[in-house]
């Protein structure tokens, strides 16, 4: 306990971006204790009704209870979310590593289709893998779509690093004393790319969660799945803002901004411990 | 400008573009049962059409047609010949329109929307960011300023969506939807400039707000480390007035570093745009993919993603290159 708050005292924005990014969890955990989920399915309850003593915010078109679609979809978003970010880190790290410590033409290559890749607007190669995928597209598919074009961003920072660091007289040390190039990596390197993968990871998961809510608000989202860009969908289909139906499209998007603030906020706080030069105007 | 430079900079372009017309020949491919051919008869057979022998023969007249009986990598040389030369095929749901031709009456909205959000961000985040970097800026600043950067960590399209609930909704300020007023010919005047603008505020304002943060912050960290550089101190020293520090010596040495953020964040911001057309069904690029999405439009959908990624490689490429002829100091010497 005392251990925690002195973390918080030492990092405090990112120890309030993390609380932040866990509180729509808490909700749902708490959530999931009062409600059935089970409503979040379409025809379970009355639809178009407002908030009230038995619905706290009111239901959809479709006849979804929206307390239990956020109950159920806050979830769902953020695993998407961290599915992809995940498997970009992973792919970042592997890809990073290989052309920042070994060089050479793979590092040429890499790079070439890294920065080649990075100017293409993302959305549009999602928008061709979501549709091609069968009528209804699973989470984790979404994760990988998401994920196949969310990797150059991690693999250019973690390389970057690579190349500073290996030039270190510490690895240089480790080298003399006989360490090869795989202990240099997993116990000399790694651990001091701490702050730069998490803050990578960071990006990687606001990036792929901007992604999964904006193909899931166009439509091409898992139809079934009771996410918080799928709610947008409908909301929108539905034009739930000029039917004055607010309880139906404001929840999501506060949900999605306490994500992204999180997120941000995390973000941030990361930044100053990898950059602490990065501090205010000194004057 | 080397010449290395210059091929591999070439080089790179040609990628992307192989690219994007290889993601739009082999993924369709990849998947069962989506040839398009088969998609098209099924549609000719929910319009009313009958099944017969005559079927079989229309089939077989389409696959010859659209060259689908060659071998795959003469359909892909097909492909790439046709994608050379902006020969994107016909609409299935507007057919007989060509997809370039909806595209080129749908591109003018974006890229006038895209075109003034993006200046508008930059101008607007370069000043605000400079200031917050400024030591003589006021002190106030820093303190209403920061929390407004939170906007940019929030998605454009839920901007979009708050927008127009307080400023459509709310307040009926602002048209909720659409480029221009239904319902009138469309001639070009100043009510018609003045019904654009109107129109397109909230759209803008989306974009401006989400990229305003983004701006202001790298504009923050170039002063900074402009601060302290010694030309600023000899200004200081020469006794010259804050303001004209700023402007001259900070501000404008800003600029040029800005262009390649801009040349990274054209795809970021094209992406971001395409969303926020269609939350205010907007008639651009990005609403028309929205409804050949939603009508399984192949042709449309895969004429417009070629498109923007091209476009997108080209604006890239100009701005790569006319960076060193602005910026004399920059070489690109590896």
């Amino acid at each position: 306990m005392k251990k925690i708050k002195e973390l918080i005292k030492k990092y405090p924005i990112l120890s309030i971006g993390i609380l932040v990014l866990i509180s729509p969890l808490v909700f749902s955990g708490v959530g999931h204790l009062f409600i059935d989920t089970g409503k979040a399915e379409a025809l379970s309850v009355v639809p178009r009704l407002g908030p009230n003593s038995e619905l706290w915010l009111g239901s959809d078109m479709h006849g979804r209870d929206l307390f239990a679609v956020a109950v159920a979809g806050i979830p769902l978003t953020l695993y998407v979310g961290f599915l992809a970010g995940i498997i970009s880190l992973g792919v970042g790290i592997v890809l990073g590593f290989l052309t920042g410590y070994l060089g050479g033409w793979l590092d040429d290559i890499v790079r070439l289709f890294t920065d080649s890749l990075m100017t293409i607007p993302s959305i549009a190669v999602m928008i061709v893998l979501a549709i091609s995928i069968e009528e209804n597209i699973t989470l984790n598919q979404m994760a990988l779509v998401i994920s196949s074009l969310a990797w150059m961003g991690p693999t250019r920072v973690i390389r970057a690093q690579v190349l500073t660091l290996k030039e270190r007289p510490f690895i240089e040390v480790s080298r003399l004393s006989g360490m090869n190039t795989f202990e240099i990596i997993f116990q000399e390197i790694l651990p001091n790319m701490l702050p730069f993968l998490a803050a990578s990871f960071t990006g990687a998961v606001t990036g792929s969660i901007l992604a999964s809510v904006g193909l899931e608000a166009i439509g091409l989202g898992p139809m079934a799945d009771p996410t918080m860009g799928m709610t947008l969908y409908w909301a929108i289909s539905f034009t739930a803002m000029l039917a004055g139906m607010w309880w139906w499209w404001l929840p999501p998007i506060i949900v999605i901004m306490i994500i992204f603030s999180g997120l941000y906020l995390i973000a941030a706080g990361l930044d100053k411990i990898a950059n602490p030069r990065l501090e205010g105007p000194q004057a | 400008m080397t010449f290395k430079f210059v091929s591999k900079r070439i080089l790179m372009f040609f990628i992307v573009v192989l690219v994007a017309s290889s993601v739009n020949f082999f993924i369709p491919k990849l998947v069962p049962d989506t040839d398009p051919v088969s998609i098209r008869m099924m549609e000719i057979a929910d319009q009313g059409g009958v099944y017969d022998e005559g079927m079989k023969a229309v089939a077989d007249e389409y696959f010859k047609m659209f060259g689908l009986d060659q071998p795959l990598w003469k359909q892909y040389l097909f492909h790439l010949r046709d994608a050379a030369t902006f020969n994107l095929g016909v609409s299935f749901t507007y057919y007989p329109s060509t997809v370039m031709g909806m595209i080129w009456d749908a591109l003018p909205w974006t890229f006038g929307l895209l075109f003034t959000a993006t200046i508008m961000s930059f101008v607007i985040g370069g000043v605000v960011g400079a200031l917050l970097g400024w030591p003589y800026a006021p002190r106030s600043l820093r303190y209403i300023v920061p929390p407004l950067f939170l906007f940019s960590a929030i998605p454009y399209y839920m901007l979009g969506l708050l927008l127009i609930y307080v400023l459509a909704y709310w307040l009926p300020l602002f048209p909720t939807a659409g480029g221009y007023q239904i319902g009138e010919i469309f001639n070009f005047g100043w009510g018609r400039m003045v019904d654009i603008i109107h129109h397109a505020a909230l759209p803008a304002l989306s974009i401006v707000i989400a990229e305003f943060g983004i701006r202001s912050l790298v504009t923050r960290g170039m002063i900074l480390s402009l601060y302290g550089e010694d030309y600023i101190k000899l200004a200081e020293a020469k006794g010259l007035p804050n303001s004209r520090i700023f402007m001259w010596y900070g501000i404008r040495n800003t600029l040029l570093p800005q262009f390649t953020i801009l040349a990274l964040h054209l795809g970021h911001i094209a992406s971001g745009a395409i969303i926020v057309e269609i939350i205010f069904a907007y008639p651009g690029l990005g609403n028309l993919l929205r409804d050949s999405v939603q009508a399984f439009d192949f042709p449309v959908i895969y004429g417009i993603v070629y498109f923007l990624i091209l476009s997108i490689a080209v604006a890239t490429l100009l701005l790569d290159f006319i960076y060193p002829i602005i910026d004399p100091r920059i070489t690109y010497e590896d």
